[in-house]
């Protein structure tokens, strides 16, 4: 009688760890539609105040459109490795998913370094934030992107530090799977940015 | 010189408060706080206040802790709307009246800001949280750690609010800070700022909490609590809650610009550089239409479940309920534009929000009436909370009705910024929001406190509110009519606005005793708490879960989890006759389970205080202290995910035991 009760309640245990990880999931969504209302508003101001360049520069005058397409294919491959990593977590296959998370990481870090160089060039010619209402919502749009992804970098490494230690227990992979709707969130927020801000952008004289 | 900007910023001993009447707000409410302190250390409860409700994860109790901000904090918007009051009644023609203009408005800008997020929000929450889950038939909310944080964000963002008043400044552009007036180059003392980041901390909790509530009512229902069998609270929480998902990130980001604007020195909102002030007004209202709805579905929920109770019948028109609540859910996001009709749109974009306006006010036309047909040829018994329902039916249709009024672009242009606007919106605020939620809680609050709350104290408060309350309100509708505006600090004798004036502010001194008369209720209450005990769980012949278990609800809520097969389950099993329903408690043979709770954890507060330090040293320009807060928070997130043993388990023969003692503990009583 004793051991099949403590089966029961263990198995018991593990159905309701199961429905506890699902529905964490479920609020993570929730969470990432908030984010995308918060993005929405962001491009929202920015077509609000696209044209308000109040003397300055626009943005067919700033944006280089090669620059702008190797962050945007680092960005995209990173999102691909991102993938694969999901599918050698499937696979229970740590060595591949710390690789592909690694590659990720790289890929990201690639990504921002090359947007911050962009910023840091914009700044330098004086046309910072401060120029327009055109520059302070295009900075703001982009930047918000851009901490984002600063935040997923952080949580890329904790997670592969923290997979290197304990394995892939069901904590670990329900983080690392939401880790990878975060990371392909931001791709496809920035491919908006990308069309919206400088495809557009460059369009205008 | 450099030393002391590095480390303190803008801060400095000349920020103390200079004029009379905040110097005595604030030292009144540092020794307020000095004195709770005291009082905490010479009765040596640290650590329980530490293990039993700071660090705690059990919804019920931070219901209740959010309860006891909101109640100190109507106290605060009470004491500032009764000087506001006693201003107007006494500044006129040659007198300037008490306040000097710049504390005054500093004073209408806390009532709104204090008023909204900390006295509406925090009872909503409170209230949710403190009988949502046991209503749905489960243990807690679907993320109690998440709720912890809500908690202490919303705690931090109120401690902030009122930090102003001792260093500092508060804003003095308005609960909504519109820019231009909001941007440095007009405001440029810490006001604003304090304004923005209380605002912002509370915001990110409430959208946290948001989340949280949608996922505890998708995923953690009772089984066979379909979703048209859940109770019409839940349902209005669930709309509520998917407003807050929608509409609080644009609050966040409205605030974010205007920090920028004032911090970066960014063209968002700016007259010059290219900034557009209009787009702000757009963005706040985005957000703060809704929030007005996010404010009074709940309010709406709890009158569904009282009136069906005291009503002794069910909720009429339980589908039409329903899509009441989804109708007002979706039109709340196209109403927006008819706060600012007179922004000068045209004419067919203000035609459009004007009969989005008007459309709005059936489905909550539907909602009054279904209340109404569920009363009639109901066996009414007239208990307090069907006394709030009563006043805010009236209250709520007189403010409708002005509301419907203004929804009229050309009469609008008119009324618009007048005291017949404050008139409309306070009726829609206190006489809902406030009305309901306090219906709720003395609804409720038995099934926590395990007593009910003195009924003849209960009525008189109600009493001198509702007189106190039209007294206050009616005579600014007739001020409003004969051109008085809002946030008026003083105005000539030539008017005859004064009588007015003084009728109004005799109103405030009237609910001022309702208010006095309802903490009386609470303290007379727990004194005479044996003659009110509430033994059988169920003190008001209730319909819904939450009185089918006993009083105080257990911290496990229920020892063997429910299942439902009906709307009003609990009713559906104490009348088996006229609806089959299954047992909810197979009470014969208790098959008890291991139960599975929540540790108790000090990171939740350990984040929002590092979320505190973060908000504070951007009031005050304190760059290393801004870095430490953002550290503390990603170091405090991460320390918690490290930690896969957040939760322990009641074994099932220690719940039996447990579940044993507690009926035989109540029967005893």
């Amino acid at each position: 009688m004793e051991p099949t009760l403590a089966v029961s309640s263990k198995a018991l245990r593990r159905q309701e760890v199961e429905e506890g990880q699902s529905k964490i999931l479920f609020g993570f969504w929730i969470y990432i539609m908030t984010d995308c209302v918060l993005f929405a508003s962001l491009f929202a101001t920015y077509a609000v105040l696209h044209n308000n360049t109040f003397g300055g520069p626009s943005g067919a005058q700033l944006f280089s459109l090669p620059y702008v397409l190797a962050e945007t294919m680092l960005l995209l491959t990173s999102s691909f490795s991102c993938g694969l990593a999901t599918i050698a977590l499937q696979n229970k296959s740590k060595a591949k998913v710390i690789g592909y998370f690694f590659l990720t990481f790289l890929l990201g870090l690639g990504f921002l370094a090359l947007e911050l160089r962009e910023f840091r060039h914009l700044v330098l010619i004086h046309d910072s934030w401060t120029r327009s209402g055109f520059l302070s919502s295009y900075f703001t749009l982009v930047g918000t992107h851009g901490l984002h992804i600063t935040i997923g970098l952080i949580w890329m490494a904790v997670m592969m530090i923290r997979v290197l230690k304990g394995g892939l227990g069901t904590y670990n992979v329900r983080r690392l799977k939401m880790l990878a709707i975060f990371w392909h969130f931001l791709d496809v927020i920035w491919i908006f940015i990308f069309t919206i801000v400088y495809l557009l952008g460059a369009l205008r004289v | 010189m450099y030393f002391a900007n590095f480390w303190l910023g803008k801060l400095s001993i000349h920020q103390l408060p200079t004029n009379r009447i905040t110097q005595g707000g604030a030292i009144m409410m540092v020794l307020i706080v000095l004195a709770i302190l005291a009082y905490v250390t010479y009765v040596k409860k640290w650590r329980y206040l530490w293990n039993e409700w700071i660090t705690t994860m059990d919804a019920k109790k931070i219901g209740i802790m959010y309860i006891i901000v909101a109640i100190a904090m109507l106290l605060r918007g009470g004491s500032d709307a009764a000087l506001l009051r006693l201003q107007q009644a006494t500044s006129v023609g040659a007198s300037h009246g008490v306040l000097p203009a710049s504390t005054f408005q500093q004073i209408f800008s806390a009532h709104g800001t204090i008023m909204i997020f900390f006295v509406g929000m925090g009872l909503m929450f409170g209230v949710i949280n403190l009988i949502l889950p046991v209503m749905l038939g489960s243990r807690d909310v679907a993320f109690p750690f998440l709720n912890s944080v809500s908690f202490w964000l919303f705690a931090g963002g109120m401690v902030l609010v009122n930090l102003s008043l001792v260093i500092g400044q508060f804003s003095n552009a308005g609960w909504l800070a519109y820019p231009p007036l909001s941007e440095l180059r007009f405001s440029p003392s810490v006001g604003v700022d304090y304004w923005i980041w209380s605002l912002q901390i509370a915001g990110v909790g409430s959208l946290m909490s948001g989340i949280n509530f949608i996922s505890t009512i998708l995923k953690n229902r009772a089984q066979g609590m379909t979703l048209m069998k859940m109770p019409m609270f839940a349902w209005s929480v669930l709309g509520s809650m998917s407003l807050v998902v929608f509409a609080f990130p644009i609050l966040t980001v409205t605030l974010a610009l205007l920090a920028l604007d004032r911090t970066m020195g960014t063209h968002f909102f700016t007259a010059g550089g290219g900034g557009n002030m209009m787009m702000y007004v757009n963005l706040i209202w985005a957000w703060g239409h809704p929030e007005v709805y996010i404010l009074v579905l709940p309010a709406f929920g709890v009158f569904s479940e009282v009136v069906p109770t005291f009503s002794r019948k069910r909720l009429f028109g339980y589908t039409s309920m329903v899509l009441a609540i989804w109708a007002i859910v979706l039109l709340s996001f196209t109403v927006w534009l008819h706060h600012f009709f007179t922004m000068g749109a045209g004419a067919n974009v203000n035609a459009f929000f004007g009969i989005m306006t008007m459309v709005i006010a059936i489905p909550t036309g539907v909602k009054i009436f279904n209340w109404l047909f569920t009363m009639y040829q109901g066996r009414i018994r007239l208990k307090t909370p069907m006394y709030w329902f009563l006043g805010f039916v009236v209250i709520f249709t007189i403010g409708g009705m002005a509301g419907v009024l203004m929804s009229v672009p050309p009469v609008d242009f008119q009324l618009h910024n007048s005291l017949f606007l404050v008139a409309h919106f306070h009726m829609m605020i206190v006489g809902g929001v406030l009305f309901g939620l306090f219906s709720g809680l003395i609804y409720w609050l038995p099934k926590v406190l395990g007593f009910r709350l003195n009924e003849r104290l209960g009525r008189y408060s109600f009493w001198f509110w509702l007189v106190g309350f039209l007294t206050a309100f009616t005579p600014l509708y007739v001020l409003g009519l004969m051109g008085a505006t809002r946030r008026l600090d003083h105005y000539s004798a030539a008017t005859g606005w004064q009588p007015l004036f003084i009728l109004a502010g005799f109103g405030v001194v009237l609910i001022g005793i309702g208010l006095g008369l309802q903490i009386l209720q609470l303290i007379y209450s727990i004194l005479t708490r044996h003659a009110l005990m509430d033994t059988t769980g169920d003190p008001w012949d209730g319909r819904t879960l939450e009185w089918s278990v006993p009083s105080p609800i257990p911290f496990y809520n229920y020892a063997i989890l429910p299942t439902v097969s009906s709307k009003d389950p609990f009713w559906a099993k104490k009348h088996p006759t006229e609806q089959p329903a299954l047992e909810i408690v197979q009470d014969n043979q208790p098959a008890y389970k291991d139960i599975v709770l929540p540790k108790n954890s000090g990171l939740g507060v350990l984040i929002a205080g590092f979320a505190f330090l973060f908000a504070f040293a951007m009031v005050w320009h304190i760059i290393w202290l801004d870095i430490v807060g953002v550290l503390g928070v990603i170091i405090t997130l991460i320390i918690r995910s490290t930690d896969e043993h957040t939760e322990y388990t009641i074994p099932a023969q220690e719940v039996a035991e447990l579940d044993r003692n507690y009926r035989l503990e109540r029967a005893e009583v």
